[in-house]
């Protein structure tokens, strides 16, 4: 009986220390550099037959097409295109990031550069985007 | 009995192999199209920033695709691409995260694959033809 007790409190300590270790281990470069380019990719493959739904009506209405661009200019619409700029962009770096650790060879040391790299370059491509739009 | 039982055994790593061997091409496919991917997004990119500083209209998206057969060459290639990379990622994810696996959720990919596809090279000609 007193095993057991003390088995399971040794269980619910194992417990916690597993879900502090959870989000030591999460809380570190590389997690949030999946968790964004997971979460950009899923954004981008929403709004690509959407993207492609606008300009196809080029063909088909060539006025609707215009109607929309004249749309987009409101600044909530505004923010939300730069956000999928920065998701673009965010997506670019990461894939490239994961190429170079695939083909050209993982170094450790170097990762938290590249992935501090690509949030810079990320960031930069979208603010280009929003001073431009 | 012996032989019944290589037959098995011959018939789960054929099955085996060609699972692997999809595999295997997914992740060519997925890594090949990530690669020129690379390059179409940086074009894209400054394009976009260039066309948004110089004002975008319909008549200037169609204007700039009639330049040259390379632009509509190159968003043909793009579309491509983004028709075979987006539906692969898409079955990691729900792979992983949904546990979502199997036949269905292959021909849901495949299709959604079609529909990138189709609908992008219908957007390329409807903006360069």
């Amino acid at each position: 009986m007193i095993d057991r007790d003390a088995s399971a409190l040794g269980t619910a300590r194992a417990a916690r220390a597993m879900r502090r270790n959870d989000v030591r281990a999460r809380s570190h470069a590389a997690y949030w550099a999946f968790m964004t380019h997971r979460l950009s990719g899923v954004a981008l493959a929403v709004f690509l037959p959407i993207h492609f739904f606008v300009l196809a009506q080029a063909l088909a209405h060539p006025g609707t097409l215009d109607a929309f661009l004249d749309w987009t200019r409101r600044p909530a619409v505004k923010l939300a295109e730069t956000l999928l700029v920065l998701a673009l962009a965010a997506h670019l770096g990461g894939g490239v990031r994961l190429l170079l650790v695939e083909f050209a060879g993982w170094r450790a040391e170097r990762q938290k550069t590249a992935i501090a790299l690509t949030a810079a370059a990320a960031v930069a491509i979208a603010l280009l985007f929003a001073l431009a739009a | 009995m012996s032989d019944t039982g290589a037959w098995v055994a011959d018939t789960n790593n054929r099955g085996r192999s060609t699972a692997a061997r999809a595999a295997a091409w997914r992740f060519v496919l997925q890594r090949a199209s990530a690669a020129v991917l690379a390059v179409c997004v940086v074009i894209h990119l400054a394009t976009m920033i260039y066309a948004a500083r110089h004002g975008l209209s319909s008549e200037a998206v169609v204007a700039r695709m009639h330049v040259t057969p390379a632009w509509p060459a190159f968003y043909a290639l793009f579309v491509v691409a983004a028709a075979i990379h987006a539906p692969l990622g898409i079955r990691t994810v729900v792979d992983e995260w949904l546990g979502l696996r199997g036949r269905v959720v292959d021909a849901a990919l495949g299709f959604f694959a079609l529909l990138l596809l189709g609908g992008g090279l219908y957007a390329v000609r409807a903006l360069a033809g």
